[in-house]
């Protein structure tokens, strides 16, 4: 048993000493693009062509909460909702401040969220996009707070609501206040499918903790972008509790789909013409309309 | 006049690879078919495809069992033979049409539910049952078409409907031919006798009002025409949709519960 563990712990170990010879090549690392999925590197050119997807392996990388919006968005449809709440310090976090605005700085948000109303070829829809470059996404009051009143908007205005979900999972730094996040997006989630509106969710990289178990699992329709690290708990986490490397599909968005929990995979390319094929669909009156045909 | 075919002579044509299946119909009779997959808790089976379309600009939700045209797809499909988790997942969207108040259509072609040791584990009993008790209280109208084989409780999965329709050929019965001639006369070589004696055609269910309607099919069978016999599901389905849209929702429901309530041949 010990000796197995040793093996294990090896191979994980040179599994991350791997990745760590990579990052410190020789190469500027921003003229290269390394894949977290398939480990090859491409030049950053080629992946920025490429909608920041990896051409070897078909990896959709992360993108920022703005350049996300832009690309589904119809141009100039966008209306954003609570531009303005702001991030206290609820358990009086050593630093939690100054990282919120360092984090405010580097990615021109207040937030790790956008929510706001727009249009997708025509529909219309709320719209909420979570950014992983803002504190890993993670959820805390603000992030709840922003979610919560974008489903209640869209049940006032019998919206559907379309989120892309991007998160490391609750936010630490906010102890037990991000943990009941959870339970109040859940909610909203639920008074809005009461009234028989549509919720897609759009799985991107990474979505995990928290926010996978409560509302990222919650849609109508689930979809994710194509080999995107979608799950529960941390690989590391699992590996190092069941001391066996796991395989390297483990969490993607093709793994959840194998076991029943994504309707479909849709190239980023793709994503603006299946969101509004969807809206259509679930627009509301269109079988009244037929039966008076 | 054209001398009828007996039930093993519709058997032949219903096996054939040409026959169109599923997603042949789908394709012919829908527009824009988004296929929605997994269950939401265990995994994804290919055996049953479904998802949602558009039939002549109404959105309805479409479910269906799997036939491969070759061994490679007839693999992927598993023979068409559902695991549970197809049987779930086809819960799982019906719950979603009713949510939206999509009808629902189902194409039915399945020689049996999955007999296996995985299948047994994860409940293929329970999971048809969950199936047969759940579409009995949907809130929207479901239209169930056989378009080749109804193999038994893996047929009822998504055979419980407001209106069943069977295209010509097609059979329905509660044990495959070679399985009946095995246990009721222990002779597996028996089994066009059996389909024969078992009275499984379209004709015998409109007779025992099992069956509602009968779509015909293409002189000679469905696969010498695909378009035609496309034709002839819209033609029906236009007319299943209308008569079941009408409906209010506690009519509809009382309808459905009374088509399965009055079946039984009994003396008293
Ligand atoms: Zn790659």
């Amino acid at each position: 048993m010990k000796d197995l563990f040793k093996v294990v712990k090896r191979r994980i170990e040179n599994n991350n000493k791997k990745g760590a010879v990579g990052k410190k090549a020789n190469i500027p690392h921003n003229l290269l693009f390394k894949c977290s999925r398939c480990q090859t590197s491409i030049f950053m050119e080629e992946f920025e062509a490429a909608g920041n997807v990896c051409t070897k392996c078909n990896y959709h990388a992360r993108i920022g909460a703005l350049k996300r919006l832009k690309m589904t968005a119809d141009e100039g449809s966008f209306e954003e909702y609570d531009e303005n709440l702001t991030t206290k310090n609820p358990i009086d976090f050593p630093g939690y401040e100054e990282k919120i605005k360092k984090f405010q700085n580097s990615t021109k948000l207040k937030e790790a969220i956008i929510t706001g109303e727009c249009t997708i070829r025509g529909e219309k829809t709320v719209i909420g996009i979570m950014d992983s470059f803002f504190m890993m996404g993670s959820m805390g009051s603000v992030v709840g707070e922003k979610i919560v009143r974008a489903f209640e908007r869209a049940t006032e205005k019998k919206l559907p609501v379309i989120l892309f979900t991007a998160s490391g999972g609750a936010r630490m730094q906010e102890g037990i206040f991000s943990l009941m996040q959870m339970v109040k997006t859940s909610a909203a989630v639920s008074k809005h499918s009461k009234e028989g509106l549509f919720y897609c969710a759009v799985l991107t990289d990474p979505t995990t903790g928290g926010v996978t178990a409560s509302f990222a699992s919650l849609a109508d329709v689930t979809l994710a972008e194509p080999k995107v690290l979608v799950g529960f708990a941390g690989r590391r986490v699992i590996e190092s509790t069941i001391l066996k490397r796991l395989p390297d599909e483990f969490q993607s968005a093709e793994f959840l789909q194998e076991h029943g929990f994504v309707d479909m995979i849709v190239n980023r390319k793709n994503l603006r013409h299946v969101l509004n094929q969807l809206l259509i669909f679930h627009k509301q009156g269109e079988i009244e309309k037929w039966k008076k045909s | 006049m054209e001398k009828e075919l007996t039930a093993w002579e519709r058997l032949k044509i219903v096996h054939n690879p040409k026959r169109p299946n599923a997603y042949d119909l789908i394709n012919g009779v829908f527009e824009n078919y988004y296929e929605f997959q997994g269950d939401g808790y265990f995994g994804e089976d290919k055996a049953i495809t479904a998802g949602i379309a558009s039939f002549q600009k109404l959105p309805v939700t479409v479910i269906a069992n799997l036939k491969g045209k070759n061994l490679e797809e007839n693999k992927l499909f598993n023979f068409s033979m559902a695991h549970p988790e197809g049987y779930r997942k086809a819960l799982r969207l019906s719950k979603q049409a009713e949510k939206f108040k999509r009808p629902i259509i189902c194409f039915i072609d399945i020689t049996g539910a999955f007999c296996g040791v995985d299948a047994e584990k994860r409940g293929q009993g329970q999971a048809i049952a969950k199936n047969i008790m759940e579409f009995m209280n949907l809130k929207t109208p479901i239209i169930s078409i056989i378009t080749g084989e109804g193999g038994s409780g893996g047929a009822l999965g998504l055979g419980v409907c407001d209106e069943l329709a069977m295209f010509e050929n097609a059979v329905y019965s509660v044990i495959s031919p070679r399985g009946a001639a095995s246990i009721l006369w222990k002779d597996p070589k028996k089994e066009e006798e059996a389909a024969n004696t078992m009275k499984v055609t379209a004709k015998d269910m409109l007779n025992f009002k099992v069956a509602d309607f009968i779509i015909k099919e293409p002189a000679k069978g469905a696969d010498k025409d695909h378009v035609l016999m496309c034709e002839n599901v819209v033609d029906y389905l236009i007319g299943a949709l209308k008569r079941n849209l009408q409906k209010n929702v506690a009519m509809l429901l009382e309808s459905r519960y009374n088509k399965f309530r009055k079946i039984g041949i009994f003396g008293e």
